[in-house]
């Protein structure tokens, strides 16, 4: 289990700042997952959590450093690294079978006609949208345009789903379904998966391994919190049970605070061995009790 | 609602054009004193002239020649005297051709600008000089080189209609959404297969527009050329028309014109909806 399947070895990003010099978006990054791991990273925006993500899927290059991905470092995009946009970035002139199609005839060109589609078909029925092969995006409401996304994603059977925030742009039901549905079919086939999220209850449900970064600029991987919840959680019971609060609340505690405050906090942080920790009963330890409201500047503020 | 306003629009366009013609009916009936001559002499001389009736022809005239060019639009009794349908077709042929060449040359070319930063940079101080120039301005040196006067209108033409088909393609290719040509890089497409499927799909509507644009340039400068080149077409008939003091012909070539223009924009119209994709 301890073979890194997905290794980002010291990756860097630098842009030209403003006065001459260069702004890191992050430095000496390091982060690994093994084989049929689900990973979500959370962290606050601007951040470069898709800067990382656009990096392992080969839309962006490093500054510096290398990603390794099944014993090989990566060069540019692959069919091996499938991306779900978070703006789902379907084909507007095509529909739904035409885009998913259009994924499976990239990755196997000499396939004829009826196998495509065949094939296509599979993953159209796979994300439950049996019956809507010939409607444009257009004609799809959000939900079914990211189910559209996912497979298209799933059709050329990648090593490796990315997800740059898929679900933030649907409402909260659609999201659950199509975070039940991802879930469902990354049990099913074992996929190893990379999300970036900013919803913490979705990283508890989804994720194996949740990558908590600090603030950017100058972001570091500050933690990789195991989820300690049973790998059959349901969405249902999923905060009864004992461990969910303490996890969440040592993420929560963590975008809340910790975020901003770590790299000061710690500057022996080695970013090639990140702690790894993994929130039990006895967490949150200590919870700070409510300050009490200082009536008088309350009052001022009021005036 | 929609039917009845369309209902209502009709109506309207029909009054007016009834006060138009009224008006123009009126305004031409009107005859001017005569003054008395000798025979021989006012045989020389036009009915404006002898009858004291006004130059300008009014509808019923106009109305009268054009259903005699419509019935024999194909007659052919020398180089001055063509139907209507020999100039208008001569015109539509010089003009599609110039176009077409145009599109061969603009679309491709605008691919090369809109992909490539480096070949934008360097052809744009080009383009923003070349394309101001009257294309009439063209005709002495297309004349000189070509040597040929039909060429020279089909040249004339290309070049009118290259620029907003070149600028529109090289807009088009160059916006098209980062998230698609993602997509496209995530499936490891090809850069040929990625400008057919990803580019020419997604800047298609703004390729037709800017050949809409074209198209509508083209035939305004045809009849200009024509007029210059002489020989055949329907600028030169025109100007024959002018010469011949017919002002029913011109009007009737107005017209003409007026309805092949907007019958070549439709078309293109056309096939602008047929490409464009709701988002």
């Amino acid at each position: 289990m301890t073979d890194k399947f997905i290794s980002i070895e010291g990756i860097a990003k630098r842009y030209p700042g403003a006065d001459g010099g260069t702004t890191a978006v992050f430095e000496n990054f390091w982060l690994s997952m093994s084989r049929g791991e689900f990973g979500c990273v959370i962290g606050h925006s601007g951040c470069g959590k898709t800067t990382v993500l656009n990096i392992l899927a080969g839309l962006d290059e490093p500054s510096e450093g290398a990603v390794i991905v099944d014993g090989q470092a990566i060069e540019g995009t692959s069919l091996d690294r499938a991306v779900i946009f978070q703006s789902h970035a379907l084909l507007p002139w095509r529909t739904v079978l035409g885009n998913v199609a259009y994924a499976v005839t990239s990755k196997w060109r000499n396939w004829d006609r009826a196998k495509v589609k065949a094939h296509a078909q599979t993953f159209i029925d796979l994300v439950g949208l049996t019956g809507s092969e010939h409607k444009r995006p257009s004609e799809l409401s959000g939900g079914m345009k990211q189910r559209v996304g996912i497979a298209r994603a799933l059709s050329i059977t990648p090593k490796i789903m990315l997800m740059d925030e898929p679900f933030s742009a649907l409402d909260a039901l659609t999201r659950g379904t199509l975070q039940d549905e991802v879930r469902r079919i990354c049990l099913e086939t074992g996929q190893t998966a990379f999300m970036i999220t900013h919803d913490v209850d979705e990283a508890i449900y989804l994720a194996d391994k949740i990558f908590l970064m600090t603030n950017g600029p100058g972001a570091v991987l500050a933690e990789v919190v195991e989820n300690p919840l049973p790998k059959d959680r349901g969405r249902i019971d999923l905060h009864r049970h004992p461990y969910y609060y303490a996890l969440r609340n040592h993420i929560v505690d963590f975008l809340v605070s910790r975020s901003k405050i770590f790299v000061a906090e710690n500057p022996g942080h080695d970013p090639r061995h990140v702690p790894v920790v993994r929130p039990g009963l006895n967490e949150p330890a200590i919870v700070a009790p409510p300050r009490p409201v200082d009536v008088n500047s309350a009052q001022a503020i009021a005036r | 609602m929609s039917a009845s306003l369309r209902l209502r629009a009709a109506i309207v366009s029909i009054a007016l054009f009834a006060v138009f013609i009224g008006i123009w009916h009126i305004a031409t009936r009107q005859t001017a004193a005569v003054g008395n001559m000798s025979p021989e002499y006012a045989k020389l001389m036009g009915v404006t002239a002898t009858q004291g009736k006004s130059a300008m022809p009014g509808p019923l005239d106009v109305g009268a020649k054009l259903w005699e060019h419509l019935k024999r639009p194909f007659y052919d009794n020398g180089p001055n005297d063509k139907g209507l349908g020999i100039q208008l077709g001569y015109s539509i042929a010089r003009v599609g051709l110039g176009y077409l060449i145009a599109v061969l040359v603009a679309i491709p070319l605008g691919f090369l600008i809109g992909m490539s930063p480096l070949m934008s940079k360097a052809l744009d101080p080009f383009i923003q000089v070349l394309k101001p120039i009257s294309p009439l301005a063209w005709m002495p040196l297309a004349l000189y080189t070509i040597k040929d006067s039909s060429i020279s209108a089909i040249f004339v033409i290309f070049i009118c209609s290259v620029w907003p088909m070149l600028l529109n393609t090289a807009f088009g290719v160059a916006s098209v959404r980062k998230e698609w040509i993602n997509v496209a890089r995530t499936l490891e497409v090809g850069t040929i297969r990625r400008a057919f499927t990803v580019i020419l799909p997604a800047a298609a509507p703004t390729i037709l527009t800017g050949m809409r644009i074209s198209i509508g340039i083209a035939w305004l400068v045809i009849v200009a050329a024509e007029m210059l080149v002489g020989g055949t077409g329907i600028g030169y008939f025109v100007w024959n028309e002018w010469n011949n003091l017919s002002i029913t012909n011109v009007i009737i070539a107005i017209l003409t014109i007026g309805v092949v223009g907007m019958l070549l924009d439709q078309i293109l119209a056309r096939f602008a909806r047929m490409v464009t994709f709701p988002e």
